[in-house]
């Protein structure tokens, strides 16, 4: 496989790239859900985004990634090795995949020519500690969308079948990406994204004119473009890495609190998770910029990816959900 | 006898992706089979590389590899097969408009992570909602329709192998100034082309066609040439004479475009194009977003499933990573042989089960249709043909009842639309409320909508398919906050309309109005819904007609 196009390259999508940014930056966040047309992007972001995340250490052969050797479950068969560093995992997983693909389920091959009771892990497992990229997320099964709710939710996956009693920690970051033309996300599954971004082809010429120009140097001389790019690249991770460091520290005064709750209110988002999730991505956004406390200039940058996929819908309200929230944070906060 | 244009152009298209097929991806092929259909199937055979013949129904297995459970049970340890995905192959998909999404959605994948394989999607779609997912026409650089061609007028011309391996090898050297991006962009933005794909990938066929006849650079006959191959199929608007009259969007960045850009949108490349677009666009324009899958489950159709359902018989066969295995039927099936089985192999422990014992699960799955009457109650409708509606409505229920399906009805008339039976099988509930049913009063059509539009999407979520039965005049005149302004109530009804089609969900408008008038049937338009006239007739008449619009 050829490398993957560097993040940094990416012409525009500002966003996009931001809320990326900040999922890697706090993984707590909840994710990405990013809808827009197709040829914009969407995918080579994410794939841009595996190769740009600082690596995880991990103990070789377990199954789940697991940081320590002892937090490898039990039913794993595989010998554990040394502690290794590995690349962030981001799983795929393709639409129509099956339960057992996804959960994990008896190991069929070892029962029939072994005759043993195995448990073959799925891409759950896989993805623990890392990525788990949905495509065309809004043409999921169901029955495999309640199965991702109820883990994304737990952070651990338990599996009850033919005569499997197994469990394990699946902590991963949801990142999905659609096309609304082909149909609705489930409310409760739009929920628990984080973030959710909207991409568009970018309407500027001179812009369009750009993404072309870099994908055609990237596919004519790959290794000079990508030794161009690295460096930029290198110098996100660094930030990144950084950033998760500083998040700690991040003071977050009331008046910052008390401007995310007027804002959901004046929105009239349903729950909490809206003024959380606020809250987290601006205080991810500062860390990220290097300042010492969440201000307002954070929360407005952040209020649109973080809030936009918890409005109530109005059908006859023509502007897009981001406009509308631009236009509570006017009126809220002048 | 000449070569029909459309036959040079398709076989010009495969010359291209003869000589890049790493960077065109593929091609898509729409047409009926046929003896044409044939000689570029034959054609087919000059692309470099093995081919692989596919089809919609293919298994995770076979494309991604997995067990080879007759080998693994022979040999008694565990063989891998290789799937189509390990080797780079060029992927010939038949029937490729009945590719349930899953499969498209996998092969877009595998298009994205290996530059090895290629595509060709045989198209056999008969009308325009018919068609090979976008997922994978969108990422594949040429589009070929071969209808109406005679038979002798596609004789076999391509260049020779040769020639084509010259061109190949002259590829990597061919130049092309960053005018020519700029132009190709500027042109896919002037036919409403939103993904940045086509002209990246109308760059690349232009530097193969520069590479076929030995240009050093691309030249301008090149990038007209490639616009011509790549663009046609994508269109989704002429292009627009850039004249600041457009009253939706803003002048600003028009004007800025064209300070950007000084000599873009060129004529020549535009008239190029234009005149090969297909000749319906526009009724193209309004299904383009609303591709029906062809191989979707139907309204209340039956369909096999996997998963859940009512069982059915299992079946005899490999299990693919969708079904699940059978496992009593498995060994009943190992029973009887095992006596002679353990004849020929006593060493080995436990039953012997050989591949062909192996039975997977069946089920078969049935949505449930639930049909949503929405019938104008208002004083329009009602003196005119309320009773005849009625009728219709309760022969409609009658239909309903035999095949099962739950229905729903919502009246409208006064300030808004009422839900007065949720979905329900009681047949003589729907009758009893539909006859208490009083007329009078305005058209809320747009309230109407909205409500259907919610029944219809909780619906969706309890797992039936919801479908709409309209019975209306369309002569709105009440908005969807209650207030009596006709021009209001019909911006508002066409709102709802359009959202209604937005969910693609099945709808018959039946127009029931006293004088003919155009409105019914650009509502039913704007739905994206049949129009049927109800013809002072009998209401038996009405019926059949709805069961047959409705799919049934």
């Amino acid at each position: 496989m050829t490398a993957a196009f560097p993040f940094s390259a990416i012409v525009g999508q500002d966003d996009m790239k931001r809320a990326m940014i900040l999922t890697a930056i706090e993984p707590g966040l909840g994710g990405v859900l990013v809808f827009g047309d197709r040829g914009t992007g969407k995918s080579t972001a994410v794939r841009a985004l595996a190769a740009l995340l600082p690596p995880i250490r991990m103990v070789e052969g377990s199954p789940i990634n697991a940081e320590r050797p002892e937090d490898t479950p039990d039913w794993s068969t595989a010998p554990l090795g040394e502690m290794v560093e590995r690349p962030t995992p981001v799983v795929d997983l393709p639409l129509g995949v099956t339960e057992d693909r996804v959960t994990g389920a008896l190991d069929i091959e070892r029962a029939l020519t072994l005759g043993e009771k195995a448990f073959q892990p799925g891409l759950l497992a896989r993805a623990n500690r890392g990525y788990l990229y949905i495509d065309e997320v809004n043409l999921l099964e169901d029955h495999i969308v309640d199965l991702l709710l109820d883990v994304a939710q737990s952070g651990e996956n338990v599996v009850e079948r033919e005569g499997l009693s197994i469990r394990h920690a699946a902590r991963f970051v949801l990142v999905g990406s659609g096309n609304p033309e082909e149909g609705e996300l489930r409310p409760q599954l739009l929920d628990r994204f984080g973030l959710s971004v909207e991409v568009r082809s970018p309407q500027n010429i001179e812009e369009r004119i750009e993404v072309i120009r870099r994908r055609d140097a990237y596919e004519r001389d790959t290794d000079a473009f990508m030794a161009t790019w690295q460096a930029e690249d290198a110098l996100i991770r660094d930030r990144i890495l950084a950033a998760r460091s500083a998040l700690r520290t991040v003071q977050s005064p009331d008046d910052v609190l008390r401007d995310c709750a007027t804002l959901c209110i004046a929105i009239g988002a349903d729950g909490l998770r809206g003024e959380l999730t606020l809250l987290r991505a601006a205080r991810a956004l500062a860390a990220y910029e290097g300042d010492d406390a969440v201000t307002r200039a954070h929360l407005r940058q952040v209020a649109p990816l973080a809030l936009s996929h918890r409005l109530r819908r109005d059908p006859l309200d023509e502007a897009g959900s981001a406009a509308r929230i631009a236009r509570a944070m006017t009126e809220v906060w002048g | 006898m000449t070569p029909s244009p459309a036959w040079a152009r398709a076989l010009r298209a495969l010359t291209l992706l003869a000589i890049d097929p790493e960077g065109l991806r593929g091609l898509t092929l729409r047409a009926r089979a046929g003896p044409v259909r044939q000689a570029f199937d034959a054609a087919l055979a000059h692309l470099p590389g093995p081919a692989r013949r596919i089809h919609p129904d293919l298994s995770d297995t076979q494309l991604f590899g997995g067990a080879d459970i007759a080998a693994t049970l022979s040999a008694g340890r565990l063989i891998r097969s290789a799937g189509l995905a390990e080797t780079p192959a060029r992927l010939v998909l038949t029937m490729a408009e009945r590719t349930p999404p899953a499969l498209a959605a996998r092969l877009a994948q595998l298009l994205d992570q290996s530059q090895k394989h290629t595509l060709v999607l045989f198209d056999e779609g008969i009308d325009a909602e018919e068609s090979a997912p976008q997922t994978l026409c969108e990422r594949l650089a040429l589009h070929v329709t071969l209808d109406d061609i005679r038979h002798d007028a596609a004789p076999a011309l391509m260049p020779a192998a040769a020639d084509l391996e010259e061109a190949r090898a002259r590829l990597p050297n061919i130049q092309h100034s960053p005018e020519d991006i700029a132009k190709l962009t500027a042109l896919a933005a002037s036919f409403g082309i939103d993904s940045l794909r086509a002209p990246w990938l109308a760059l690349r066929a232009a530097r193969a066609l520069a590479a076929l006849a030995a240009h050093a650079q691309v030249t301008q006959d090149d990038l007209r040439e490639a616009a011509e191959l790549v663009y046609p199929a994508r269109a989704t608007q002429l292009p627009q004479e850039p004249e600041p009259e457009q009253p939706d969007a803003t002048p600003e960045p028009e004007e800025q475009r064209q300070s950007e850009t000084p000599d873009i949108p060129d004529e020549l490349l535009i008239a190029a194009v234009a005149a090969l677009l297909p000749p319906a666009l526009l009724d193209q324009l309004t299904q383009r977003g609303a591709t029906r899958r062809a191989a979707g489950s139907g309204a209340g159709a039956r369909r096999k499933a996997h998963q859940r359902g009512r069982p059915l018989p299992a079946r005899p066969g490999a299990p693919d990573g969708r079904g699940r295995i059978d496992l009593i039927a498995t060994l009943r099936a190992a029973a009887p042989w095992q006596p002679l089985r353990r004849s020929t192999r006593p060493d080995k422990p436990g039953v012997i089960i050989h591949a062909a014992d192996i039975h997977l699960k069946r089920y078969e799955d049935r949505a449930d249709r639930l049909v949503i009457f929405a019938v104008d109650a208002s004083g329009s409708s009602a003196l005119a043909r309320l009773a005849e509606t009625k009728g219709a409505v309760e022969l409609l229920l009658a239909e309903a009842y035999s095949r099962r399906d739950q229905v729903a009805l919502i009246a409208f008339r006064g300030m808004g639309a009422d839900l007065i039976l949720p979905p329900t099988r009681a047949l003589v509930q729907a009758k009893r409320r539909l006859g208490g049913l009083p007329g009078g009063g305005g058209t809320p059509l747009a309230a109407a909508l909205g409500a259907a539009l919610t029944l219809a999407q909780q619906s969706q979520a309890h797992g039936l398919s919801p479908t709409l039965a309209l019975l209306t005049d369309a002569r709105a005149n009440i908005t969807l906050d209650g207030r009596g302004d006709r021009a209001e109530a019909a911006k508002d009804t066409t709102t709802m309309a359009r959202l209604w089609r937005a969910q693609n969900l099945p709808a018959i408008v039946i127009d029931i109005s006293a004088r003919p008038g155009p409105e019914p049937a650009q509502l039913a338009a704007e739905m994206n819904a049949r129009h049927l006239p109800l013809p002072r007739a009998d209401a038996r008449r009405i019926s059949t007609a709805v069961t047959s619009a409705l799919g049934g």
